[in-house]
């Protein structure tokens, strides 16, 4: 047990490694989210303008979310990319034969390595821009250490569930021979309903409450709220209730879909 | 005691190709038809046969990432697919066209790594590194990402990879494609090596029958999913006729009895590389046997079939 999760841990720091040899990629990337982030925030002033309570946010959480949302991005991979990508990658030219007759869990592999680059990630593409964001135009942060606490938990969960959709979507490979279809189809959905595009609680009526009810809600709604403190006592714990319960339910998924995965590839041969 | 045992294992695929706008037919295809050998432990045989005859299949089978749809398998004890993750820890493989290393981490990490997955005690992992990066030459490579290698030095890269926990059984699929004849010559020379100090068995596949010549002592032949020949190289050189023509055409003419002319001669097949399998008379080249006309379900670049 202590060395499977050694092992786990080495996996994600040299995921971490991996990632952090790409500094251009890096730069470049934290550029682009500086400038997105202050198109949204004017966006957001604007609209705030016309009415100061929208979604029950004040002007100052809005433009704090534009930035959480654009720190959050590439934590988070809300699109595509990180460990998973890599899957599809591997299933495509067939070296995930490699990665089936190691004695090591497929699942527990591919989510160490996705959180050791979520890891790099968050250090410099979560982070820059935020602080960025920070100097240009006033924010709201958490309260205190518990909402940092909460935040920071919160974060991780964005990570797994996302990592978990992403799972799904690679897999699907194992049977489409290329998931780019399918990748561009949850790209869409992820980008609407984490609230990346529009913050979730802008949604008129019933749909904000569907919508918070989607695993994707876990990616940047929840934790932004968390932030924010619009979650608090019994509150913050439910919303990360809720990302636990996505992450269970998701992981579980992407193990019977795996099971099977490889139940065909070894059974029916790939 | 044999390390290998296989019983009758026939594996069979299921194609589906489209036979017509909606309809799928589908057709079976068997990659392995009733294979049955053993390799004793610290036995280095060869396993050879044109593309598509099935080498890979069964290498897929005994290393437990593809099921046998009929026969039994066993390997260092355990049955391959049933026991996939105890059977890592005895098998070690090399695939030519791919690489088990991670392709952005320096090769020092990919074997900590390795270590971590086999569990590997540290004492030995260290004896073995060192073992290895002495006679594969891999101490200046070690601190190189995997994907600034060249092909020979990620391929010994490879060879250490797999060997670093000790298995008992090592399979390597075509190890020396596309290496240049010294690093192929080193690499024999390691395996050779290996295969003797260690006694590790090896199950090599290879299109380059030097390589069985420089390293086996038995050769089994694969045609068409079937073992057509297990035996001594030596063998497999006589059982062919392995014949050839050799059509002089001379500059002047000269008396018959000097120069006969046609005359077949016998060859040993060892400068062919590969040695003929035995033929019903000599061969005359004749056109492929297609059919005159296409059907007009044929497939879509036919002409006729636009319409």
């Amino acid at each position: 047990m202590r060395s499977t999760v050694s092992l786990w841990f080495a996996v994600a720091h040299r995921s971490f490694r991996r990632y952090s040899t790409y500094r251009a990629a890096t730069f470049a990337g934290i550029f682009t989210n500086s400038v997105f982030g202050l198109i949204i925030s004017f966006t957001y002033i604007a609209v705030w303008k016309q009415n100061p309570t929208a979604g029950g946010y004040d002007v100052a959480d809005a433009v704090t979310y534009a930035w959480l949302g654009q720190a959050m991005i590439m934590t988070v991979a809300v699109w595509s990319g990180g460990a998973t990508d890599d899957l599809a990658a591997r299933i495509k030219t067939g070296d995930v034969a490699i990665d089936l007759y190691r004695p090591v869990s497929l699942l527990g592999w591919y989510l160490a390595s996705d959180l050791g680059r979520a890891g790099y990630h968050l250090l410099t593409r979560g982070l820059a821009p935020m602080i960025f964001g920070a100097l240009v135009f006033d924010l709201h942060y958490p309260a205190n250490a518990l909402v940092w606490a909460q935040f920071a938990v919160s974060v991780v969960l964005a990570v797994t569930v996302s990592f978990g959709v992403r799972m799904l979507v690679s897999a699907s490979a194992f049977w489409l021979l290329d998931d780019t279809g399918v990748k561009h189809l949850a790209a869409v959905f992820a980008m609407f309903f984490s609230g990346l595009a529009v913050p979730l609680v802008l949604f008129p009526g019933w749909t904000s409450d569907v919508a918070q009810a989607l695993p994707w809600a876990a990616y940047l709604q929840v934790p932004a709220d968390i932030w924010l403190g619009k979650h608090q006592g019994l509150d913050a714990l439910a919303a990360v209730g809720f990302q636990v319960l996505w992450t269970v339910v998701l992981l579980l998924t992407c193990h019977l879909v795996l099971a099977r995965a490889n139940r065909k590839v070894v059974v029916h041969g790939g | 005691m044999s390390v290998i045992e296989v019983r009758g294992v026939d594996r069979s695929f299921v194609v589906r190709r489209r036979s017509g706008r909606l309809r799928r037919a589908s057709t079976t295809v068997h990659a392995v038809r009733d294979l049955s050998f053993s390799v004793e432990a610290g036995e280095m045989v060869g396993y050879i046969g044109p593309n598509g005859a099935g080498k890979s299949t069964t290498i897929k089978m005994l290393t437990g990432i593809l099921v046998p749809s009929a026969g039994s398998l066993r390997v260092a004890g355990y049955t391959p697919y049933a026991e996939r993750a105890a059977l890592a820890q005895r098998i070690g493989v090399v695939f030519g066209q791919r690489t088990t290393l991670w392709w952005d981490l320096p090769l020092r990490d990919s074997y900590d790594l390795l270590r971590r997955i086999y569990r590997i005690p540290a004492d030995r992992y260290r004896e073995n590194l060192d073992t290895f990066t002495d006679l594969l030459g891999l101490g200046p490579l070690l601190d190189t990402p995997v994907r600034q290698l060249s092909l020979g030095q990620r391929m010994r890269g490879d060879i250490a990879a797999a060997l670093l926990h000790d298995p008992d059984v090592v399979y390597l699929d075509e190890p020396t494609i596309g290496l240049d004849v010294v690093s192929k010559s080193n690499l024999r020379d390691f395996l050779r090596e290996t295969n003797r100090e260690r006694g590790v068995t090896v199950l090599l596949t290879t299109h380059d029958l030097v390589d069985i010549e420089r390293l086996c002592s038995r050769v089994m032949v694969i045609d068409a999913g079937r073992l057509v020949f297990d035996g001594s190289l030596e063998g497999l050189h006589g059982l062919g006729e392995a014949r050839r023509t050799l059509v002089v055409d001379l500059v002047e003419p000269a008396r018959r009895s000097t120069y006969p002319t046609r005359r077949r001669c016998g060859s040993t097949g060892r400068d062919s590389g590969w040695p003929s399998l035995p033929r019903p008379a000599p061969r005359r080249w004749s056109p492929p046997s297609l059919p005159p006309t296409r059907s007009p379900t044929s497939p879509s670049w036919s002409p006729t079939s636009r319409t």
